[in-house]
Formats: C-alpha cells, structure tokens, sequence
C-alpha cells in the first residue's frame, strides 16, 4: 500500500502477548493520520488477537503511550503485558 | 554497562560507578529470586525484557532520582534464566549522607517494578508454568507450555 493510502507500522508483543499471538512481530498498516487505538484495533482483529485484555499498555518509540496518541510512518508499538521484573 | 545483563551482576562494579570521596552513605538493594510464589514451590524462573526500552526507562528512573535527591544511583537487572537465590536485581545509591541513598534506593527500585517492561515466567515444582502478573487474581497467569 501507498504511504498516502496508510501508516506503517512495527507492532512487537512482548512475553505473554508474544504467546498469545504466536508471533513477536507484526507489520500493520492503519489509516494515514491513524492512533494508537486504530494499531491496537488492527492487531485485535488477528488470530489470537480477541485473547488480549481489553485494557492495554502501550509503548510508542519506548515511551508509555495514550491510546488517542498519533502514530507515525516507521514508528515502533509495542504491547505490553503488565511489569513483573524486580 | 548496560541496566541490562545477561550475566552475574558485580556489586563493586556498580559501587564504583556511583561512590566517590564526597559520598558517604551507599545503600544497596538486592532482589533474589524466590522459591515461592503464592504458596506455591518455584523451581526457577526466566526474565524476559523489551531491551532497548528497559535502557530508556530504566535512565529516566535514575535522572528523576538524581533530581530528586543530591545522589548518584544505577542498576542492573539480570535477563534469562535463573537459580533460586540468584541475583536478579540491584540498586545501588550512594549520597552525602543515608537519608537520601535510602531514599533514592527505595524510588528506584518501586519505579523500576512499576514502569520497567521486565516479566517473569516461572517454572513450579509440579511441571506447570506461569507468567507472573501483579494485576492477575492469584499473581500470575497460566502460560503455554513448551
């Protein structure tokens, strides 16, 4: 697709999203001035997908993200399970 | 050095990095892995990390502790597999006087537990796996075995 018919966008899964899914890695593409929510809707939408909970944490270029927030050509999401290290 | 590590962490190496003639108070904070989790035997356990975010986050805790407090601090967390009793973690804090390295040490590690996208999957003695989730009723969720 044409960078002004969509964004793309690298989704990771981290941990047990990774399980979930059965991928670590997802290339989406959402609608050119797309958000968060609209990557987040993409990856529900895939096998697996419906296992998420429906609150989830997002990172966007490594820094926790809103759903609302835009995303931009070669950012990087990742989904996040809530933290357990320590 | 990393905040990261796959291998055994050095406490003088991270003592070094923070201490200085001016300094002190260090305070040290050590997480071991545990042989329980919710009443049940833990056998081992494996961190997984999202790497380069775990760098980002984990220098944003240290400056907001650095600002917060006149204090030097850094960590490590370990990644892989680990024994019960192993090192996962450590938090050094080193400052003019105790009050702020025991404060500083104690924000570093709640924020680390808090915002650092580090997880763990235990392995029980009865075969079974979980990951670990502090949301989760019971502490943890069942994983797909391997």
């Amino acid at each position: 697709m044409s960078p002004s018919h969509g964004t793309s966008v690298r989704v990771l899964l981290l941990a047990r999203y990774a399980e979930l899914l059965g991928t670590e890695q997802l290339d989406i593409t959402i609608p050119a001035g797309g958000t968060v929510a609209d990557a987040v809707a993409s990856v529900r939408a895939l096998p697996g997908g419906h296992l998420l909970p429906p609150r989830l944490l997002i990172a966007r270029n490594l820094v926790q993200a809103g759903l609302e927030d835009q995303v931009g050509p070669g950012d990087e999401l990742a989904i996040l399970p809530p933290m357990s290290g320590g | 050095m990393g905040f990261l590590t796959a291998d055994r962490i050095d406490l003088p190496t991270l003592i070094a990095a923070v201490a200085a003639p001016e300094r002190g108070g260090v305070v040290t904070f050590h997480g071991l892995v545990r042989n329980h989790h919710a009443g049940r035997p833990v056998l081992r356990l494996e961190y997984h990390a999202y790497a380069p975010m775990v760098e980002a986050e984990c220098r944003r805790i240290v400056a907001e502790a650095e600002t917060r407090w006149p204090c030097r601090v850094t960590l490590q967390h370990r990644t892989g597999v680990l024994a019960i009793e192993d090192t996962a973690v450590v938090i050094v804090a080193a400052a003019a006087h105790r009050d702020e390295a025991f404060d500083a040490c104690r924000y570093v590690i709640e924020e680390l537990k808090r915002r650092v996208p580090i997880w763990k999957r235990e392995y029980y003695a009865d075969g079974t796996e979980a990951w670990v989730d502090p949301t989760a009723p019971g502490g943890t969720v069942a994983a797909a075995s391997r």
